[in-house]
């Protein structure tokens, strides 16, 4: 990356062009810094003060979730800031969509979105910094340099701090332009660098939404339909009333939340409810989705989402067909921390502090029901105990609201953890059919995939790998409705498609006798130097990192009694290949290792990156393995921990990570490790059994043969 | 409801309580000591973790009547200044990506270091599954354990 000059309008609320981050249109709202506590400390935006007494507060935006973003934005602003990172405070900012863009947990795109502004955000108070010092000393800025929050004038050796200069740089107006780093200046990103609330975490200090305690504030137990497609028929609450500690009962649609002064109460009150529920026609199950994904694809009209060339011609002209049909269950969620939320409405105000996602989004929903203008509504993120997705919708923020409103009183409300395992919306389960084309000569000239689904998006990702390195290409979806409620789950559409994709390519270079790396590589270089159609991902990145892999894991000589699979996948901007190792005894599945190459760009914080590859890893394989969410007679089949598996530590393989420096900005990394691990894994027990796994999760395919 | 006078972090604190109250609500609403945290309610994930007796159990399923009059620890009294080996060795290597299992993987790795001060990694896992993390640490909570071990973690 070349050092770029951004130039900066002074006026507020101005869009400005970069050439950082390709030219992406960003938004800086210059000189709307929150007004000074300190009249001396200079506050030059809305990222960062820095005290006379040399104290510097770095403020992050976005919800912290356990990506690491709230120690992430910070070193991007302190690398350009030039700060002295052991020096440095991190605070948490509120909702302030007039200040901020982009306050979202969610989608791998913080980080590349925000990184321009964030860089000037610390370049250009760095830069203020260098001119007071210079005006001071009657120097030529030119002649300053900057380290440690200290500026110093090279030819003499004299030295400011930042403290020192913080009154004199408030006074100076904002630079024209602003000169970033380049990336091979960098000190501080691409480091190791500790979490910033991890001493709070590990003394049990740290505060997340469901510690929350105010004065006079009730704790409300949230009760949901305990089945699929269920209403909220007749409440009768006496007998929960009488429990020793419950003050009210309060309900809306299809909803009741029991209030008491502490949550065990609230918990028995709710246990005391008879509550009518009035079911749907149709009892949902999982038998009658995958009868009706079946027939949709048998039979269904079906909407076409990528077509390249004439598949069905194709087929038809084909020396060998293979088919597959491979299908994946509903997923909970399963953050560890419940979901839970604090209002505290009043007549003309109301004031929300929680773990969410989407603060904004949650705030217009306050707005929405209480009838309130959003600028009415104060809103604070609290550190996010995991979410995987389930915080992005704010029905829990709409749950606090009503029940804080009716009862006339703050509340803190929690959703035991089978309410949430009920209610919490899956990943979507679907049905996918492949059908592949082999010619006469072995190329592989046909790729056809359907799917049904529970969304009416189809749950596919249309334009990954193999697509362009085949000539006939096409994907169609059909959508089976139900009464289960889904949503985003960790990296959406691709934690599934990378699983199906990576699996049956698989089963196609099984076919034709190929070396599953080189048929890969093949497939990129046809992709690459004679794609059929658009290619919307990166052939060369895709084989960096497959290469990569490769190189870490020894592909093809694996350590004695483990077998190998290999995997990649591209989703958030990123490329990762992974390699996994498999032993499978008495059909007992072990994934010793799992190595990960990966190209996301510009890496900020080491640790932090690797951490989410080293979770996102875990996470999909784990999952894969054993997450299940069968529906039976309307209501969710596992309803906590002790039947709803998740993997733990004796079943987590190690994992080695390797970054490749590419020189591209930084793309995303929350998600992105996680949708090629499965596949990795399936394909390495296949090697090691010759069972492919069409069926999600693991468990369910006997390997005993 | 009864008159219950715990010993926590070594100080005596008298609470009125539902006798079938868990010791996590007590804990977490009654003292507001809410580093020990509430995820499953049933016992399977640890998350929960306290020792009573210098044994870690699962407070969400233990009733305060049978906690009464033992030494408790929690979190909070691990150590005077989050100086505990095991607390040492979870900052150095930066293990939390959420953290909010973590305060329960501390008190059960402390739990298993004093009854094993040097385990090997089947050891950790047969000390550790109890505890679930979401994030997929388990990695760095293992390396951790093996660091905190030869620190003199049993302490």
């Amino acid at each position: 990356m070349s050092p770029a000059t951004t130039t900066l309008d002074r006026r507020s609320f101005l869009k400005l062009s970069t050439a950082v981050g390709g030219g992406l249109l960003i938004g800086f709202r210059w000189g709307q810094a929150a007004p000074p506590s300190n009249a001396a400390a200079f506050q030059p935006n809305a990222f960062l003060s820095i005290a006379p007494s040399g104290k510097v507060t770095l403020l992050n935006q976005n919800p912290e979730i356990g990506q690491g973003i709230k120690t992430a934005f910070p070193m991007i602003i302190g690398e350009e800031l030039d700060v002295a990172w052991k020096d440095v405070i991190i605070e948490q900012a509120p909702l302030d969509t007039d200040q901020y863009e982009r306050q979202v947990a969610g989608g791998s795109g913080a980080i590349r979105s925000t990184y321009p502004t964030l860089r000037e955000a610390g370049a250009s108070a760095r830069a203020l910094l260098v001119t007071a010092a210079a005006k001071k000393w009657g120097v030529k800025a030119a002649d300053c340099t900057t380290a440690n929050s200290t500026v110093t004038h090279t030819p003499t050796g004299k030295t400011l701090t930042y403290g020192e200069l913080a009154t004199a740089a408030a006074k100076l107006p904002l630079p024209d332009s602003v000169r970033l780093k380049d990336s091979s200046q960098f000190t501080l990103l691409g480091t190791r660098v500790r979490g910033t609330d991890v001493p709070k975490i590990v003394t049990g200090q740290q505060r997340y939404g469901i510690d929350t305690k105010m004065p006079g504030m009730l704790y409300g137990a949230i009760t949901n339909p305990p089945e699929h497609g269920q209403k909220l028929g007749k409440v009768n609450d006496s007998a929960a009333l009488r429990v020793p500690g419950v003050v009210k009962i309060v309900s809306w649609p299809d909803k009741v939340a029991v209030l008491a002064t502490n949550t065990y109460a609230a918990f028995q009150g709710q246990a005391a409810l008879q509550i009518e529920w009035k079911s749907p026609r149709i009892r949902e199950s999982s038998a009658r989705l995958s009868a009706a994904f079946a027939d949709a694809i048998k039979n269904g009209a079906g909407d076409t989402k990528r077509k390249v060339g004439n598949v069905e011609r194709a087929l038809q002209n084909a020396e060998r067909v293979i088919e597959a049909t491979y299908e994946v269950p509903f997923l909970p969620h399963a953050p560890m921390e419940p979901i839970n939320m604090y209002a505290d409405v009043k007549a003309d105000s109301a004031y929300l502090l929680g773990p969410m996602q989407t603060p904004a989004n949650a705030r217009r929903d306050a707005a929405r029901i209480l009838g309130l203008p959003e600028d009415k509504i104060t809103t604070e993120m609290t550190r996010i105990g995991g979410g995987f997705g389930r915080r992005l919708k704010t029905d829990f923020v709409e749950d606090a609201v009503h029940a804080s409103k009716l009862a006339g009183a703050p509340v803190n409300i929690v959703w035991k953890r089978e309410e949430d395992m009920i209610n919490g919306g899956f990943r979507p389960a679907g049905l996918y059919h492949y059908r592949a084309g082999i010619d006469a000569k072995g190329q592989l000239t046909a790729w056809h995939l359907q799917s049904a689904s529970v969304t009416s998006r189809g749950a596919v990702v249309p334009n990954n790998f193999p697509n362009g390195a085949v000539p006939n290409f096409q994907v169609d979806i059909h959508h089976v409705r139900t009464d289960v409620s889904t949503g985003a789950w960790r990296s959406p559409n691709h934690n599934v498609c990378a699983y199906l994709d990576q699996s049956f390519l698989e089963e196609v270079g099984h076919a034709l006798g190929k070396e599953p790396l080189a048929f890969r590589l093949e497939l990129l270089r046809q992709a690459e130097t004679a794609p059929f159609g658009k290619v919307d991902y990166a052939p060369a990145r895709m084989r960096g990192v497959l290469e990569a892999a490769a190189k870490m894991a020894n592909w093809g000589q694996p350590p004695a009694g483990r077998f190998q699979g290999i995997s990649s996948h591209f989703s958030h901007h990123s490329y990762v290949a992974q390699v996994a190792e498999v032993s499978v005894t008495d059909g007992r599945i072990k994934v010793h290792k799992v190595y990960c190459a990966v190209d996301c760009g510009q890496v900020i914080n080491l640790s932090s990156a690797e951490n989410q590859c080293e979770g996102g890893v875990v996470d999909g394989i784990g999952c894969a393995w054993f997450g299940d969410m069968p529906i039976v007679d309307g209501a969710s089949a596992h309803t906590n921990f002790n039947s709803y598996r998740l993997i733990r530590m004796n079943e987590a393989p190690e994992v080695e990570t390797q970054f490749l420096d590419t020189g591209y900005p930084p793309t995303g990394l929350g998600e992105p490790a996680l949708p090629p691990a499965s596949a990795a894994a399936a394909n390495a027990i296949f090697a090691a059994t010759g069972v492919r796994i069409r069926n999600l999760p693991f468990v369910h395919t006997d390997l005993k043969t | 409801m009864a008159q219950y006078t715990l010993t926590v972090n070594g100080q005596a604190r008298s609470v009125e309580a539902d006798p079938t109250m868990p010791l996590l609500w007590v804990l977490r609403d009654l003292l507001e000591l809410t580093g020990t945290k509430y995820s499953c309610g049933i016992g399977q994930c640890g998350t929960c973790t306290v020792h009573l007796n210098g044994s870690p159990i699962r407070s969400c399923s233990f009733p305060v009547s049978a906690a009464a009059g033992q030494p408790i620890t929690t979190i909070e009294g691990l150590s005077a200044h989050g100086d505990h080996p095991v607390q040492a060795a979870w900052q150095e290597g930066d293990v939390p990506q959420c953290g909010y299992c973590q305060a329960g993987q501390i008190m059960s790795a402390t739990a298993l270091l004093a009854t094993t001060p040097h385990p090997t990694d089947d050891e950790i896992d047969a000390g550790m599954s109890g505890n679930i993390c979401r994030c997929g640490t388990y990695q760095r909570i293992k390396a951790a354990i093996h660091l905190a071990a030869a620190k003199g973690g049993a302490k």
